[in-house]
């Protein structure tokens, strides 16, 4: 899915023209991102909340040479999916063809 | 910002859309992303970041009170990958002062 299919989504569902649902859309994503470059975290119901951290600096090296080198202190984003989101994607049973596992990932903590 | 929130900063760039209108919108808007990420299907916002569903396996975990093993089945979680427009967005620095460390 990508932007497009959503305006497709608003057309067919909500009824605005397709200039006007591209508008629209192309306004959301932009107002989450105003927010989030402020240091803001959106909360969307149902869906999840973005929420930017901050890490510190810290001593990293870099692994073609081994150098030692000194990570500034960054701020990235995360996304939480809300529990509705999670238990909604688990109403099927999980073994459906054509979802990506993170193989060799170890996930747990 | 919550929703609401966000609902009104669309609105109020709007004038001409009710509010009413874009809280449809807004909620259609994640509506219809859930319900791709339900079919399994990958979601790329170009200039925001891109979702997917991954399969975490079955495990046998442990209840951490009683430390009796408990089984774990398989669940699908949504992933977020930020892109990397908006990542460069969030972490706008000042530009980094004579004597500093540089970074990597």
């Amino acid at each position: 899915m990508t932007k497009a299919d959503i305006v497709e989504q608003i057309y067919e569902q909500v009824g605005f023209s397709k200039k006007e649902s591209a508008e629209l859309v192309e306004k959301v994503f932009e107002a989450i991102k105003e927010t989030l470059a402020t240091g803001e975290k959106v909360k969307i119901s149902g869906f999840g909340n973005f929420i930017v951290r901050n890490k510190n600096s810290r001593k990293g090296r870099n692994p073609q040479t081994g150098q030692e080198i000194l990570l500034a202190a960054r701020k990235v984003l995360t996304f939480k999916p809300s529990l509705v989101l999670k238990n909604q994607l688990n109403e099927e049973p999980p073994e459906t063809a054509g979802i990506s596992r993170p193989d060799g990932v170890d996930l747990s903590p | 910002m919550t929703k609401g929130g966000l609902i009104e900063v669309v609105a109020e760039s709007t004038p001409h859309i009710s509010k009413k209108d874009t809280e449809i919108v807004v909620n259609t808007i994640f509506e219809s992303m859930a319900r791709a990420l339900q079919d399994g299907e990958r979601i790329e916002i170009r200039g925001f970041g891109s979702f997917q569903v991954k399969v975490r396996e079955a495990r046998e975990g442990r209840n951490p009170k009683t430390g009796e093993p408990v089984q774990i089945s398989a669940k699908r979680t949504p992933f977020f990958k930020v892109g990397k427009e908006l990542k460069e967005l969030v972490d706008r620095r000042p530009s980094p002062s004579a004597g500093s460390s540089e970074g990597f």
